[in-house]
């Protein structure tokens, strides 16, 4: 085995200097000659017919290039594809890019304009006079779900969208068993993703090739090439998409939206570059958003804080219609509704409503955190119920560390994990027990602290085909050019993550060259062979397993040529450093630039070997990996103003081995912000008429630097066996510990006011009029 | 083929006390209070039979601006409408200002006006006129990195690089108040400034990098 040089090393990113000097290229960057701007037309009614468009007024402004309706689109360009619906009792609507009859949520696209710079557009589409009819509009999913609501497909029987079931053991015979049963409603509200980069399409057709150029601000190249080809009328090999720069996803970008094939149709039939960038407002209105599921769970326990079984019946608000993967995503709550528990009795009733609203799907965590905010939830509420520690509880029901691979009551197989050793650690960096005196000490005084835990594992490493709809492989490319540089070709689309530096350390200690001489390529479906894309923290646990794997290959090659050149015996060579030598005899030894420059010579070679040093990889992992840890926060609730003062964060995350510690780090700061904003701060509200209240930052609270202390990160090692690498993922991690750590505190900070739960967003009116007087829920 | 150029209207330039900040031209569904005025404008462009170039430097509907961006005099005829964020990006070709929320209150389009960090999205072109700007492309010596650069790539200061720019120009008028700021002080002094990656753990640690620096 080499000596690992740059693996494990805080290795500063190699992406960095073009971003932090603004030499990058996001979507908006890019400038070609006659290119137009885009605009839409979109609804301001929640739900209307339309009667009529008049777009004359705006195509006789100066500067107007075009301006189209869903009459003169929806002919040429099919709808808006979903992946996933092969659902019991699911009804699919057809979902066109541009509405044509009625419109189903604000924000809906029904008409586009195209003009020769951005401010004309927007001017012209202000001009584009649409009749509307209004109609009744639902933004209840539990309203749209009753009999006689109003309906948001007049073909359809309901506004069920599906429904889905789950069970696992026996769970009635598990509430017969218990000695207590506790039942609570819990609301995970709806969140927008914002990137701060919001979405952005720029195309170009050129007519000599019949070849259209997509650039797109996508988690997905390949895929969204495939999609977009197909509902343009495109052969495949004629769409070209382009990721470029990605300003961030979180899931949002992990979609085939309206705009990508309207803009690709454009620039096809118009024969001018055209570009759309999608505004803030824009974005709170038609970008996926996230969770928005409200349900019940009835848990049953022994007196001794043994969960016997748990129940969640839930509403999932799916919007108006579906994007990618929108009813795939409740799915993934039911299976991580164990947590890291013995829970052998588990079941979940699901209930998909359409409401009139922007559709939800992957953001962050995408099912994952619901699943871990209800388990985790529940055991506080256990051992409230039951007057125990909550950390008692969650000993007495960890799945233990002798029993991995452990096959969990909701069907999964959990790779690896040791939860025992993380909350241990977790507990120490945070002096638990101190903190438990400190709490008592200062109720005395009449001030109220809170401690709060989180003990979650999660799904990473997305997985499996068999359990994706849509591929869970990855592929990988590694070309050694003649000088000796390498070339990696990834499948994936780092949008912030760091592989284009993990990725080079990784082959950097594998194959014996610098760092700085690895170059990854990602992100462009002409480059690059076909691939999934990154989301579902797979990036590097599936991604950069293929590329291992292709590199591999590689080696075995550079192997035999340099046995070749040094007259050595294959078994013989073994990589020193940058040199492969002769076992023994390391003065014998050639680099990987004198191997290649062999290689591509082409003459002399081994026997049976052709030219050239450049191999692919397509991964298939077997199975999910399954990160895990304990956060712990500590905060103090002002009585007076309700507000949340987060004085401690700890975390103790496994995610398995661990490429370099500086970028892991950044992840789950991320992550854990990102889980403390859903807690404390973000929310997507629509009143009864189903208008967006929280349009802007002004009126959506994003997380910002001076709500949070310093957090003291730690991690524990557990590998997975899933891949080589034993890499687990890490990307969704923070974001699903944080959420449920950060509620607990603050309701153990309530417990001297009775409080037993808070729905989230945990804003200080809530709090203060709870310690206040106020109600307790 | 539609046509191509353009008349722009004889509107009054908005001063700073009238401009709307909740107007923003390239956004959709405007705050009522803001519409009428946009109409008109856009009427006034709809019922008007002249065409003209954009590029002509006599328009008289366009207003000179004479600016100095990264050291560079310039002189630019924009509609008196042009957002200053528009004219860096768009005109200059400057790319690397952001624009992440078209109100002010993502901090993506930061840039130093006579040395103030400022929001150029709800800026107008015009209020910079006559005017100093630094963006993130002229921060950097002859090729060496500022310290506030140098200080995000050690200490992983970024993730997606979007808010980064606008980030560094906040930071970089942060230091050159305070040189020694407390980890609260830069907490507070990058509220303008939203990040939706990092959880602004590194960054901070980039910002406090940057002031040992620049101290030493």
């Amino acid at each position: 085995m080499p000596v690992a040089k740059s693996v494990g090393a805080r290795i500063k990113r190699r992406e960095d200097p073009r971003l932090i000097q603004g030499l990058a290229t996001y979507v908006d960057d890019l400038q070609l000659p006659g290119m137009c701007y885009v605009a839409f037309v979109r609804s301001p009614h929640a739900h209307a017919k339309i009667q009529s468009i008049d777009t004359s007024a705006a195509s006789a402004l100066d500067g107007v290039v075009s301006v189209v309706t869903g009459a003169d689109v929806n002919p040429d360009v099919g709808g808006v594809p979903c992946a996933a619906t092969d659902f019991p009792n699911v009804q699919v609507p057809e979902h066109p890019v541009l509405a044509e009859d009625k419109v189903r949520f604000v924000g809906e696209p029904l008409a586009a304009v195209v003009a020769v710079d951005r401010y004309v557009a927007q001017d012209a589409v202000d001009l584009v006079e649409v009749d509307y009819d209004p109609l009744e509009a639902v933004s209840d999913a539990e309203a749209a779900l009753e009999p006689g609501s109003v309906k948001l497909y007049d073909h359809f029987d309901s506004n069920q969208a599906f429904t889905w079931d789950l069970e696992g053991g026996d769970v009635d015979a598990g509430l017969k068993e218990a000695d207590r049963v506790i039942s609570q409603r819990f609301i995970h509200q709806r969140l927008a993703p914002n990137p701060i980069e919001p979405r952005g399409v720029a195309a170009d057709f050129n007519a000599g090739d019949e070849q259209l150029t997509l650039w797109s601000s996508t988690q997905i190249p390949h895929i969204l090439r495939t999609q977009v080809a197909l509902m343009i009328g495109l052969n495949e090999n004629r769409v070209r998409v382009i990721a470029p720069e990605v300003g961030g996803g979180f899931g949002c970008k992990l979609n085939v939206y309206a705009e990508e094939a309207v803009l690709g149709h454009l620039a096809k039939k118009l024969e001018r570059p055209v570009k759309w960038m999608e505004s803030r407002r824009e974005n709170f209105l038609h970008t996926i958003h996230g969770r928005d599921q409200l349900g019940d769970v009835e848990i049953g326990m022994k007196n001794d804080g043994t969960i016997t079984t748990l129940k969640y019946n839930v509403v999932a608000d799916v919007g108006s219609y579906f994007q990618l993967l929108t009813p795939a995503i409740p799915t993934l709550t039911g299976l991580m509704l164990c947590g890291c528990y013995q829970i052998r009795n588990v079941s979940m009733h699901l209930r998909a409503a359409f409401t009139n609203k922007m559709s939800t799907d992957a953001y962050r965590g995408a099912g994952r955190p619901e699943a871990t905010y209800i388990v985790e939830r529940i055991v506080d509420c256990v051992a409230d119920e039951l007057g125990l520690d909550p950390l008692e509880v969650r000993r007495k029901n960890f799945i233990v560390k002798d029993s991995f691979p452990y096959e969990t009551g909701t069907g999964l197989s959990y790779d690896s994990g040791d939860y025992t050793i993380a909350l241990d650690k977790a507990l120490k960096n945070a002096d638990y027990e101190g903190l438990r005196k400190k709490q008592a000490e200062l109720r005395d005084e009449g001030r109220y602290l809170g401690i709060g835990l989180s003990t979650y594992a999660e799904i990473c490493g997305m997985g499996p085909s068999a359990a994706m709809p849509a591929g869970g492989w990855e592929s990988g490319t590694v070309r050694v050019d003649p000088t000796g540089k390498v070339t990696v070709l990834t499948g994936i689309k780092p949008h912030g993550q760091g592989q284009e530096t993990t990725f080079a350390q990784l082959i950097a200690d594998g194959l014996g060259v610098d760092v700085d001489d690895v170059k990854i390529v990602h992100g462009d479906t002409d480059s690059v062979q076909y691939g999934t894309g990154t989301f579902g923290s797979r990036g590097t646990a599936v991604g950069g397993t293929a590329m291992i794997m292709a590199m591999e290959k590689v080696k075995k090659k550079v192997k035999k040529f340099a046995a070749h050149m040094l007259e050595a015996n294959i078994d013989d060579i073994e990589l020193e450093d940058d040199r492969y030598v002769v076992k023994g005899n390391p003065e014998r030894g050639v680099s990987l630039a004198d191997v290649s420059g062999h290689a591509h010579r082409g003459i002399d070679m081994p026997e049976d070997t052709e030219p050239g040093l450049a191999e692919s990889h397509f991964f298939e992992p077997s199975n999910f990996t399954y990160p895990f840890g304990t956060h712990i926060a500590v905060v103090e609730v002002d009585k007076d103003t309700g507000e949340v003062d987060i004085q401690r964060y700890v975390a103790v995350d496994d995610v398995g081995n661990i490429i370099n510690p500086m970028i892991v780090e950044g992840q789950i700061h991320g992550g854990i912000v990102q889980g403390l904003g859903q807690a404390l701060y973000e929310e997507v509200i629509y009143d009864e008429s189903g208008q967006v209240l929280t349009g802007t930052f002004m009126d959506y609270t994003m997380p910002k630097a001076h709500f949070f202390p310093r957090f003291e990160l730690d991690n524990t090692v557990t590998p997975t066996p899933v891949n080589p690498m034993g890499v687990k993922g890490v990307g969704e991690a923070g974001t699903i510990g944080s959420t449920p750590a950060i509620v607990n505190a603050v309701i153990d900070a309530l417990k001297p006011f009775g409080v037993r739960h808070i729905d989230m967003p945990l804003r200080p009116e809530k709090l203060w009029r709870l310690m206040n007087g106020g109600e307790s829920s | 083929m539609g046509k191509i150029g353009r008349i722009f209207p004889l509107e009054p330039v908005p001063d700073t006390k009238s401009a709307c900040h909740n107007c923003e031209p390239v956004y959709f569904g405007r705050l009522p209070s803001c519409e009428p005025n946009l109409r008109r404008i856009a009427q006034s462009q709809a019922s008007s039979d002249r065409v003209k170039r954009q590029t002509s430097a006599t328009e008289d509907t366009f207003v000179k601006v004479e600016i100095t961006i990264n050291g560079e005099s310039r002189v630019h005829n924009v509609e008196p409408r042009t957002l200053l964020v528009h004219l860096i990006r768009d005109v200059v070709g400057l790319t690397g200002t952001h624009v992440g929320c078209e109100t002010s209150l993502c901090g993506a389009c930061t840039v130093l006006l006579n040395g103030d960090a400022v929001k150029s999205c709800t800026l107008l072109a015009v209020q910079a006129d006559g005017q100093e700007i630094t963006t993130i492309e002229g921060l950097s010596d002859d090729g060496e990195l500022h310290p506030v650069q140098e200080g995000f790539w050690e200490c992983h200061g970024l993730q997606c690089g979007f808010c980064t720019p606008g980030m560094i120009m906040t930071a970089a008028q942060l230091l050159e108040r305070n040189k020694r700021p407390t980890e609260a002080d830069i907490r507070k002094g990058i509220e303008g400034n939203i990040c939706r990656c990092t959880g602004y753990q590194h960054i901070i640690d980039a910002v406090q990098y940057a002031a040992k620096k620049m101290r030493a």
